[in-house]
């Protein structure tokens, strides 16, 4: 899995709503494509599942299925009830996690 | 000299090879035909709303009308609701109704979300319709439905 890009913004103020972008490289490959020298079914890889969490509260979590674009970018909102983390896990297709966190400061 | 030739024309084949091989990875083909035992948007449908009947209406669903590219769609899920801890929305499922896998994907919403709304990509194999359906904290289900014209499949079209 590539690097993963989020955008959180830094400050905000307590119960506004803010949008949260989060993208990863990854090639989602669907399991239903066919080497074209071998002729074989390519296997499924992708990644199955997103989950988001707030000062350690679950925000916002999704399955992603192969019907997901490669570099699955995801956007949603939260309202923020103060300062805290938001911390992203990506989880793949064999259990591989990748993890991103940034900081909103509350004002 | 014999030899030579024949090194070359390897050379150029290995490489067209692999430019083709190249090629069909940027252009992220196939998502291949629906296999015969593959499952209806509707089954998947039924098994996440656990028999509860979906009323029109609440769910936005926004996409292109005309999508040039099926390999990536932009859409967006906007659902109608308070969000508020006794009433909100707990699940968002969107469907591509004509492509091989339907499934798209299962949100999970908190009250803290203060929006219900999700937004991102999909493939798309041909035109067809999406649905996005809505699962509220009180038990209903809402949903929403658009149609897109596919010019180019994103799953081998």
């Amino acid at each position: 899995m590539a690097k993963p890009r989020v955008k959180v913004p830094k400050k905000a103020k307590v119960g506004d709503i803010v949008e949260i972008k989060s993208m990863i490289g990854h090639k989602m490959e669907t399991g239903l494509r066919k080497n074209k020298k071998t002729g074989k079914a390519i296997p499924r890889k992708i990644i199955n599942s997103l989950v988001v969490t707030f000062a350690g509260k679950e925000l916002f979590s999704a399955i992603l299925y192969p019907s997901v674009s490669a570099n699955p970018y995801v956007a949603f909102n939260l309202k923020v009830p103060g300062s805290g983390d938001v911390v992203f896990t990506w989880t793949e297709d064999g259990g591989k996690t990748t993890t991103a966190k940034k900081t909103i400061t509350a004002a | 000299m014999t030899d030579k030739i024949q090194i070359e024309v390897v050379n150029r084949r290995t490489f067209v090879l692999g430019a083709s091989a190249a090629a069909a990875l940027v252009a992220l083909a196939p998502l291949g035909s629906t296999p015969a035992s593959a499952k209806a948007w509707g089954d998947y449908l039924k098994e996440a709303i656990k028999g509860a009947t979906p009323v029109e209406g609440k769910v936005k669903i926004d996409l292109p009308e005309i999508a040039e590219n099926g390999n990536t769609v932009p859409y967006k899920v906007n659902v109608e609701s308070p969000m508020s801890d006794a009433d909100h929305v707990t699940d968002v499922h969107v469907y591509a109704t004509g492509n091989p896998g339907p499934q798209v994907i299962s949100a999970k919403f908190t009250p803290m979300s203060g929006k219900a709304y999700v937004k991102g990509r999909m493939r798309l194999a041909k035109t067809q319709e999406i649905v996005a359906v809505a699962q509220m904290s009180n038990g209903k289900v809402y949903m929403g439905k658009t149609t897109v014209k596919v010019t180019i499949g994103g799953c081998g079209g």
